[in-house]
């Protein structure tokens, strides 16, 4: 008996590790291409941004990029360029996103199907095709021109991005196009989850829409908007393809992005990886700060 | 106000918001079968000139080898990358202790590094081993994303542990576990986790810009950003460019639509 509970206890040892180094080998090959392919390269990169020169001839240069950031004037103005962005399109789309979501949540709502699938339709193009779709809308001789003169209220075409004010606003209509669709399928999901026996409940104590909208859904969504609040303050510090190929930075650089500058300076002209290295860690710190600042105030009045 | 009428306005609002969505895409359409004099007249109604764009498109770029590109390096981002991060988020979950909690933290916190901090230390890396305008060099970068880890972790929580103790008692072992039993019943999440892969393979812009130097190696948004910047505009051709770039990621959407909702759905809870 003795013997038959210790080989017993033996075989259940073994299962027990080999659970657990099976658990350990389904972890390899996500961690090991994560540790080579992104931590390994971000620490390279830290310490780059403390170099300076080109190719092999790299020497330590201590602060010396990062204080030139301050007098770079057109990574300056990328980082206003993008905070504009953040500040005006993020909170529009979200809005209108989360809006659109309880419109559709409504369960007697006829063509949900339909409305949903038009909304999110924009998301299933491709980055740099809807940029150069609303680049060719906005032309000077493009369609939204065409209309605005046939309907009188422009005598010849605008070149809408040649001006820094119009070139900044079509980005972000362009942005707000393609990315609310995407954000309001986050919080219909969120809402499916919500018991509609709450909202009952509110109804029958005499809440209106507005109320039940903010005092049930905004703090039942919370989760959601935490999440795709940070999803689109990292994407929005990140932006790229639209920068490229919607106004090409232009004009003189009065929307480029942080990214598509850093870009510019790696990959074309003398490369001087020291400073991207640089830049680019600025964008990591205003990424991770903004991300711990909005978990903080999402966190609170749990 | 009363119940019908803010019905009506709900309509009112969705109609002309579905319209607004839809419009750039319409007219798109409607542009790939005009001349280009044509379209920046403002014309709405669908010509007769498609197969002139096409001609167009074919002669100025080798098309069919830029589609090809895009369509190998995202077919095969997308199931290496199902495969190497559902088993991750498996095992995050199913397997998980105190080490593999603080691994899975550690890994979300890489979802901050911005990708032009890495750009410059991969180029050179891959340019080292030979990587540069091959398919194994636009794949690896993305093999393995901490979002899709995150999903398959919180779907793998409403994978009930009693059926793994049953199918360990039947003698299978966990990869038989993971493949006969989790793969098939969490069929949703794979299939928005495949709409999100493979839109996100397929948009890639930046990083295939940084290692494919090539023309035989780029992709379809490298070359329809590389139609614009002529100095005059065939806007015929160039629609024509992107709706082929749209069509791939349009119907992998269409046809996941219905479980990408549910999966999302999963992944939020």
């Amino acid at each position: 008996m003795a013997l038959f509970l210790m080989i017993k206890g033996d075989v259940e040892m073994n299962l027990r590790m080999k659970q657990k180094l099976m658990g350990w080998l389904f972890l390899v090959p996500a961690v090991a291409l994560i540790i080579c392919l992104s931590l390994y390269p971000a620490i390279q990169a830290l310490l780059i941004s403390f170099k300076t020169g080109t190719g092999v001839n790299m020497h330590w240069n201590g602060f010396g990029n990062y204080l030139r950031i301050f007098e770079d004037k057109v990574f300056l103005q990328s980082i206003k360029n993008c905070f504009f962005y953040l500040i005006i399109q993020v909170p529009i789309m979200l809005i209108l996103g989360m809006i659109l979501a309880v419109l559709l949540n409504k369960p007697n709502l006829k063509f949900k199907g339909a409305f949903r699938t038009a909304i999110f339709l924009p998301c299933a193009t491709s980055l740099v095709a809807y940029a150069i779709i609303f680049r060719s809308l906005f032309a000077t001789e493009g369609f939204i021109n065409s209309v605005l003169i046939k309907i009188g209220i422009l005598e010849r075409g605008y070149n809408f991005l040649s001006e820094p004010t119009s070139a900044r606003i079509v980005i972000i209509i362009a942005l707000i196009w393609r990315w609310t669709g995407y954000n309001m399928v986050f919080y219909l999901a969120g809402l499916q989850n919500i018991e509609s026996s709450i909202y009952e409940a509110a109804r029958i104590d005499g809440a209106n829409i507005v109320q039940t909208f903010f005092k049930i859904t905004v703090p039942l969504l919370k989760p959601t908007i935490l999440l795709t609040v940070i999803m689109s303050t990292n994407g929005t510090l990140q932006l790229f393809d639209e920068s490229v190929n919607l106004t090409n930075g232009g004009p003189a650089n009065a929307s480029i992005t942080m990214s598509h500058y850093i870009f510019n300076k790696a990959f074309l002209g003398v490369p001087n990886f020291g400073y991207t290295s640089a830049m680019s860690f600025i964008i990591l710190i205003m990424v991770a700060t903004l991300a711990f600042l909005q978990m903080k105030v999402g966190d609170k009045r749990d | 106000m009363t119940r019908r009428s803010s019905n009506i306005l709900t309509y009112i609002f969705l109609t002309i918001v579905s319209f607004v969505s839809i419009f750039p895409l319409i007219w798109m359409l409607i542009a790939t079968t005009n001349r280009s004099v044509d379209i920046v007249a403002g014309k709405l109604t669908i010509g007769t000139k498609f197969l002139e764009n096409y001609r167009n498109l074919m002669v100025s770029q080798d098309l069919w080898n830029f589609f090809g590109n895009s369509v190998k390096y995202s077919i095969l981002t997308t199931v290496c990358s199902l495969f190497i991060c559902s088993l991750a988020g498996y095992s995050f979950e199913i397997f998980h202790d105190k080490a593999k909690d603080i691994l899975f933290k550690l890994i979300l916190m890489t979802m901050m590094l911005p990708f032009v901090a890495l750009m410059v230390p991969l180029f050179q890396m891959f340019s080292k081993l030979n990587l540069l305008n091959s398919t194994l060099g636009f794949l690896l970068p993305s093999l393995s994303t901490p979002f899709l880890i995150m999903m398959f972790r919180q779907c793998a929580k409403s994978f009930p542990v009693e059926i793994i103790e049953a199918a360990r008692i039947d003698g299978l072992n966990e990869f038989q576990i993971f493949f006969k039993m989790f793969v098939p019943t969490m069929k949703s999440t794979y299939a928005a986790a495949t709409t999100i892969t493979f839109m996100n393979a397929w948009n890639n812009y930046l990083w295939p810009k940084v290692i494919m130097t090539k023309s035989s190696s780029q992709t379809m948004p490298m070359m329809l950003s590389s139609l614009t910047s002529g100095y005059v505009t065939d806007y015929g051709m160039l629609m024509l460019a992107v709706l082929l770039t749209t069509i791939p990621t349009a119907i992998v959407f269409f046809v996941l639509q219905k479980n990408f909702a549910e999966g999302i759905t999963g992944a939020v809870k």
